[in-house]
């Protein structure tokens, strides 16, 4: 099926944890504690249906590799091989209880999802697989070595995608020297060299109790989620936390990169450094990038760029908050006789909304997209389960869903100009094009 | 066998816990809209989908694409609300909203707070009958149409390739068309045609509106009588559906693009669940599907993923839910060291294997524990819900099949799924596709 309005750019996927109040809704309260491990654990009853949804998040993304690709593959193979069982007898305990897990690492975080029916024996089957697949990983040379081959096709893969090229090519631009530099696949040129070594040092280092937060959403009472908080963490070293990363340098001059690629249309990205995921601008940044290309269709670059001129099928812009400054990035995708036109469309517009901020009725219209959509945002186990991740990874106070309305309508045009002002210098921005064609 | 017992008990429990979930209803208003309300109190939201019976299956010769094209238009405005008008308004009460074009169906959909449902009923009434249609506004979205399948086609050597296997696997059959439709067909497109296909189509009789979420489900019915009810029906002449002639021998095509890494996709016509005389077979190809694909402990990641590792990847789809009979594909990528030419041998000897070996018990059990456990986990999900009621409603099957669908696929037996293969998956029905990167 073809989405019509179907957002390319990571901006959906990295704000679905932002969310606004509404007075009506339950705003669900979170139970935190440490286990006796010291990992961090969050939980919020969820007793309608009979699902259980752990993730356990590690702060074991790539920032924190020594060489690219070692966390990426760490995490890959945590289920090929853990405790007693092989990977066929780990899908197989998994998957005839019906369970879902999955794993998953970016540049902050690396994680194990796991989603189980609570009635027995699923649960404890799915509880016990999940402690050995965080606690006991085998990582074994033909489980490495198999996942290496793949990963290298994998990175093949990206490279005949034109927007996966541009994307790694702008966290490049961006970040130079910085570990937020480097994407978490890896380069196949480190991907071939790591060594079983290398994952299980990186194992030992960063897949410790202390450096991991449990979040837990489901038809359990908090009794029985602090026991499967501490099972789940049974078998990890209690270690340390980790120190926070480098601090991003802010570019101070502008850059261009054209990079040739056989392709019908040009891939466009726009980006310089953004903001933490605990920054004080925070908001106006949020919410004026709402207004200027974070809410789909309904922003003022798709209004320009695709609706007055029918240039590309996505655009948009976004801030990626993580730990260290996150990235600012606009996008767009046009055929190749149109990237002048677009770009400049997209720089104009862009320039203009520095100057004048929004109007009195868009910010209003994103206050009551924002706030009015609450209700949505929390309204399955799924959603829940991710903004309980996120609350704790960055350590949010347990109060940020209480107080996120308020602080969104609080958001002023003045503080929107301001802090885009302050923070987006459009004379440092870094633009990548793939795809140029002959010009 | 211990397993067996675990699974036994398993569907026991679930069984009883999946009835007592939702209650759904349905009513036809006097102008044939079909209105289906299924009442989910978990949280005040609310999805509100309506389902047209038109897609790219539906389109004649020459102007493939356009049922995704009118998607696009809806967007456009009524003589009531402008351009754009619908999504914004949506956006500034806090919902959010978008569409989605198939083989066969276009459907529309609303996310919002309950106590807003009647805003999206307003707008989705009035776009049924009352659009614009401008010339200019299409003379800029058949750009952005344009830009999406350089996006998702033209410069995506795998999906590139899919489309060139359905168009060389088919000789009538509609299938054969991309959904997105033909470079050349959107072209050559105007806005006369699509003004002709939405007056054609878009009438409340060829349309079933589906709401899941936070509501009463009278009071919908009233709302739906007051928004709907006064649009009239129109006859729907049936179109002919052209007979896809038997194929006589295997097809072999080789696609010859950039690209980085070989890709294969292979297909058998099968039979559609509304053409198939015999029920069951139909479901006997789903629980095939899903022994060789679905999971980490499926026969092809077991077997040639992990196993003998002569796939990256590689997956087994069926659709069982179509209008017109599709084809049981299987689609690969092969592992660094393995050619195109091992993974579709080896690929065909599982079919092969499937043909001469009863599949096990166990194997059974697990797939039928997966699809228990995924009813109970789509509960979280309205959208989700909404879809398959959606689905199944136009397809002209009934919403109640989404409830049956699980004790029909658990009754299939290894003899069944062997019948089916030995019937189905033989040489000459098959179409075999391969990707030949070039520089």
């Amino acid at each position: 099926m073809l989405f019509n309005k179907s957002l390319f750019f990571i901006s959906a996927a990295l704000f679905s944890w932002l969310f606004v109040i509404k007075g009506a809704i339950a705003i669900p309260k979170i139970e935190s504690w440490h286990t006796d491990s010291g990992a961090y654990a969050l939980f919020v009853p969820a007793p309608e249906l009979p699902i259980l949804d752990v993730q356990i998040t590690f702060n074991a993304g790539s920032a924190r590799e020594m060489r690219p690709g070692i966390a990426n593959l760490t995490n890959s193979l945590l289920t090929q091989g853990a405790g007693e069982w092989n990977a066929d007898q780990l899908a197989e305990r998994l998957e005839n209880i019906g369970a879902r897990l999955s794993v998953g690492s970016l540049r902050d975080m690396a994680w194990v999802t796991l989603r189980t029916l609570t009635t027995e024996p699923a649960k404890n089957v799915a509880v016990q697989t999940l402690t050995a697949i965080v606690g006991q990983p085998k990582f074994t040379i033909p489980d490495l070595e198999r996942l290496r081959k793949n990963t290298l096709v994998s990175i093949n893969q990206d490279e005949q995608n034109p927007g996966t090229v541009g994307n790694k090519a702008i966290f490049r631009a961006i970040y130079e020297n910085h570990p937020y530099a480097n994407d978490p696949s890896g380069t196949k040129e480190s991907v071939a060299t790591i060594s079983q070594t290398d994952v299980v040092e990186h194992y030992r280092r960063y897949y410790v109790a202390k450096n991991a937060v449990i979040a837990m959403v489901g038809a359990i009472d908090a009794k029985q989620a602090k026991q499967i908080a501490e099972q789940i963490t049974k078998y990890l070293m209690p270690g340390e936390l980790v120190s926070a990363l480098p601090k991003v340098m802010d570019l101070d001059k502008k850059y261009v990169e054209l990079i040739k690629f056989p392709a019908t249309q040009s891939h466009v990205f726009v980006g310089q450094i953004g903001i933490t995921r605990t920054d004080v601008d925070y908001f106006p940044l949020y919410v004026g990038n709402h207004i200027l290309g974070g809410n789909g269709l309904v922003s003022i670059l798709s209004n320009e760029i695709r609706e007055q001129r029918g240039l590309s099928y996505n655009v948009s812009s976004s801030f990626s908050p993580m730990q260290e400054r996150g990235p600012f990035i606009m996008g767009l995708q046009t055929k190749h006789n149109q990237v002048k036109q677009a770009l400049e469309v997209l720089m104009q517009t862009f320039r203009q909304f520095l100057q004048n901020g929004p109007s009195e009725e868009e910010l209003k219209n994103a206050k009551q997209n924002i706030t009015g959509g609450f209700p949505l945002r929390i309204s399955t186990n799924a959603k829940t389960l991710e903004y309980l991740a996120s609350i704790g990874f960055y350590r949010l106070p347990l109060d940020y869903l209480d107080t996120y309305c308020a602080k969104v309508d609080a958001v002023t045009i003045n503080q929107i100009r301001e802090t885009f002002q302050r923070r987006i210098i459009p004379e440092h921005f870094a633009t990548v094009i793939v795809g140029t064609g002959s010009n | 066998m211990r397993n067996n017992i675990i699974v036994n008990l398993f569907i026991g429990i679930t069984a009883a816990t999946s009835t007592v979930a939702s209650t759904t209803n349905e009513r036809t208003l006097d102008n044939g809209l079909k209105v289906i309300v299924r009442e989910d109190h978990r949280a005040p939201v609310v999805t509100s989908q309506i389902w047209y019976r038109i897609g790219a299956s539906y389109e004649p010769e020459g102007l493939t694409g356009i049922s995704h094209a009118l998607e696009h238009m809806m967007f456009k405005g009524t003589e009531k609300y402008g351009s754009g008008k619908f999504s914004e308004i949506i956006s500034a009460n806090g919902g959010d909203d978008n569409a989605f074009t198939g083989r066969d169906y276009t459907a529309y959909f609303q996310n919002l707070a309950s106590d807003r449902l009647a805003i999206a009923f307003e707008l989705e009434a009035d776009r049924m009958r009352n659009l614009v249609l401008p010339a200019a506004e299409f003379a800029k979205e058949i750009e952005v149409i344009k830009e999406e399948r350089r996006l998702r086609t033209d410069d995506n050597p795998n999906n590139f390739v899919t489309e060139q296997f359905y168009a060389n696997a088919y000789l009538l059959s509609p299938y054969r068309h991309p959904i997105i439709g033909w470079m050349n067909d959107l072209e050559f497109m105007t806005i006369d045609h699509v003004r002709a296909w939405y007056r054609q189509w878009y009438v409340p009789n060829n349309a079933t509106l589906v709401v899941v979420g936070d509501v009463d489900s009278t009071q919908v019915f009233a709302l739906a009588h007051r928004y709907f009810g006064t649009l009239k029906s129109e006859a729907i002449t049936k179109q002919r559906l052209p007979q896809e002639p038997s194929q006589m021998g295997m097809k072999r095509i080789k696609v010859q693009i950039p690209a980085q890494e070989p890709y294969l996709i292979m297909g058998y016509k099968t039979h559609a669940m509304n053409s198939s005389v015999i029920e069951w077979e139909p479901y006997a190809l789903e629980m095939l599907a899903s022994i060789l694909s679905n999971g980490a402990s499926s026969r092809f990641n077991r077997e040639l993923v992990r196993g003998n590792e002569i796939a990256a990847a590689a997956d087994a789809d069926y659709s069982i839910f179509t209008r017109v009979p599709d084809a049981f594909t299987l689609d690969g990528t092969p592992a660094k060291g393995h050619t195109i030419e091992e993974l579709e041998q080896s690929l065909r000897q599982q079919i092969e294997q499937i043909k001469t070996e009863f599949v096990s018990e166990a194997e059974l059990n697990r797939v039928r524990n997966m699809v228990v456990a995924s009813k109970i986990f789509e509960q979280d999900s309205l959208f989700y819900q909404a879809m398959q009621i959606g689905l199944l409603e136009t397809l002209g099957l009934g919403w109640q099949l989404a409830d049956q669908y699980v004790d029909k696929l658990s009754a299939v037996t290894a003899e069944q799924v062997q019948m089916v293969a030995r019937k189905y998956l033989v040489d000459t029905a098959l179409t075999v596709t391969i990707l030949d990167p070039q520089p």
